[in-house]
């Protein structure tokens, strides 16, 4: 167990290492140039003196020694200056940080207190037609685009009833908060509680074989209860794998719906990062954002391993 | 239940017979017309007339034969890819497998979205792609299908180097080792029949998602620019404009959610039909 948990996390830190050559070689090539853009601002500014910044910035210098001299300030827990924020990286991370994780968490909540029954009703009334209404619903879920479903949502909730506002949570607290958080949070909710009910059915329809399943009908034991007590808590454990895997992509699932509601969110600020020329903020989200799915993916295994007694890791 | 695959063949073969058949209309997709902004649904305008006074119908039409031909090129580059190194990491086995796949399980780890926004923002005249070559058209529209593709083949590689490695085991393929049969036709007469269906279905399930990561990154403006029609890029326009024109929203999002659904739908049916065990 401990051995797979190191070489699971050796591994994970080899693709962190390797996105992060990636990821800076392409920031790279992305359109403009901080020199640039500070000349832009300030068009008194000399070529000597641009010339001086960039050395200063170490901007002269070939782009695998600027890499190495990033990554050991990284190393060193200093992540650098957000130009559009004009604050360190942490500084300006943190809130979008927090309100991403509220969006996810409420969506993910959501979408499980009405896809998990789904799928349990849809196993236990197999190949009738509610279970045929639950598959189709189901794969409208996975099929909807996200920004369209919320841009309808705004469309029917904010303007067309006015029951609740658009987007945005800037400079709000407490039930105003809330309020915000109602619409994205059912977009998310929407668009992921199909992936989970069609687990749910197939995980409880795959143990419908099973022998204890066969034995328990045997004894006299009704068809509901054991659907419910004996084959949900076999059938939850490849739920709990994927409920894992979600959380991974946590951080940047939400980068359309944040966009279309102005959530300020990690989604959100990591596409302003990258299309706002903020070379450090960009870097650090994109790979908070990898490190998050690595640790999600090592936690669908550890949960497969510390819920079922007969899986043995390592 | 049964009929639900039977429905998305008949939507799939409806949307694309409906977008096929756009150009024999005679709609002109990029023709503006300034003086009929927002115009309300007319026998000229069916669906009415958008921000620049273009017909809405004829630009959803246009867009499809747009979104659906991106997605079936990048839905194939991605499985051509993922078959090469599935085939390659299975066949070869040893340390080549084990690179392989690990470059494999790394790509999955990627967040998808933001990745791709890096790269369709990028600035190729940095790696000297002439700008006349940047703005045509082609270019685009090559490029979206290459970042796609360029992520979009881990699930096929996985199951093709499955495939390859139970089919390597088997009796017949060493026999036909043993007579002397070179690598790469083992991998062309053996293997990849056997790989056949599960791809099939893969690249099936596949094209749906490719149209989703399309249209959000052409709603993101970092996709099928203007003029050319997409269904992501219509959505953008409309998007500044939802409050006073709606209806302009709803038909590009109408028309991805359908074409999802449907391939989903198709790709789910050919999964149980093809697999005796699902």
């Amino acid at each position: 167990m401990t051995r797979l948990v190191v070489s699971r996390l050796m591994q994970s830190v080899v693709v962190l290492l390797a996105m992060s050559v990636v990821v800076y070689g392409l920031m790279g090539l992305m359109p403009g140039d901080p020199i640039d853009l500070m000349i832009a601002s300030d068009p008194h500014l000399s070529p000597l003196e641009a010339a001086r910044l960039k050395a200063l910035y170490g901007l002269d210098k070939p782009w695998t020694e600027r890499y190495l001299r990033w990554l050991g300030q990284v190393m060193q827990g200093e992540f650098g200056y957000s130009r559009l924020y004009a604050k360190p990286v942490g500084t300006a991370m943190a809130p979008a940080l927090a309100n991403t994780v509220l969006l996810m968490l409420t969506a993910l909540g959501v979408a499980l207190a009405v896809a998990l029954p789904l799928g349990i009703l849809a196993a236990a009334k197999a190949g009738r037609w509610i279970d045929g209404a639950i598959n189709l619903l189901a794969f409208a879920s996975v099929s909807v685009p996200t920004f369209w479903l919320g841009l309808m949502l705004i469309l029917l909730f904010a303007v067309a009833l006015g029951w609740l506002p658009a987007g945005g949570v800037d400079s709000l607290s407490g039930g105003e908060r809330l309020r915000h958080l109602v619409l994205p949070a059912a977009t998310l909710a929407m668009a992921g509680l199909g992936q989970f009910a069609r687990h749910m059915r197939a995980a409880l329809l795959g143990e419908a074989a099973a022998d204890y399943v066969r034995t328990a009908r045997a004894k006299g034991c009704g068809p509901l209860r054991v659907l419910l007590r004996h084959q949900l808590r076999n059938a939850l454990l490849p739920v709990t794998t994927i409920l894992a895997l979600e959380l991974g992509g946590l951080f940047s699932g939400a980068l359309i719906t944040e966009t279309v509601f102005a959530w300020p969110g990690m989604g959100r600020l990591i596409f302003e990062a990258v299309m706002g020329n903020d070379f450090n903020l960009a870097l650090s989200g994109l790979l908070l954002a990898t490190a998050m799915t690595l640790v999600g993916s090592i936690l669908a295994d550890l949960a497969y391993a510390g819920l079922d007694p007969r899986v043995r890791l390592g | 239940m049964r009929a639900l695959p039977a429905f998305g063949a008949v939507l799939l073969a409806l949307l694309s017979a409906v977008a096929l058949a756009g150009p024999l209309l005679g709609l002109d997709a990029e023709a503006v017309d300034l003086m009929a902004r927002y115009a309300p649904p007319s026998s000229e305008h069916p669906l009415g007339t958008d921000e620049l006074g273009r017909d809405v119908l004829a630009r959803l039409l246009a867009g499809g034969r747009v979104s659906l031909a991106v997605a079936a090129a990048t839905a194939l580059v991605a499985a051509a890819l993922g078959t090469v190194i599935g085939l390659v990491a299975g066949a070869v086995g040893g340390r080549v497998d084990a690179v392989l796949m690990r470059l494999t399980d790394g790509v999955m780890a990627l967040p998808l979205l933001p990745l791709l926004i890096v790269l369709a923002a990028l600035d190729w005249t940095k790696l000297g792609v002439p700008v006349e070559a940047l703005n045509s058209e082609a270019f685009a529209v090559g490029r979206l299908v290459a970042i796609i593709a360029l992520v979009g083949w881990t699930t096929v590689a996985r199951l093709v180097r499955a495939a390859a490695l139970s089919v390597k085991a088997r009796d017949y393929v060493r026999a036909a080792v043993a007579v002397g049969v070179g690598p790469v036709r083992i991998m062309r007469r053996h293997i990849l029949p056997n790989v056949a269906s599960p791809l099939l279905v893969a690249t099936t399930l596949s094209v749906g998602n490719i149209i989703l990561v399309e249209s959000a990154l052409s709603f993101l403006g970092l996709g099928v620019r203007a003029p050319l029609a997409s269904w992501g890029n219509m959505l953008t326009g409309a998007m500044d404009v939802a409050v006073s024109a709606p209806q302009l929203a709803l038909w590009p999002g109408l028309a991805i959610f359908l074409t999802v659904l449907a391939f989903n739908l198709v790709g789910d049916g050919l999964q149980r039909a093809l697999d005796p065990r699902g």
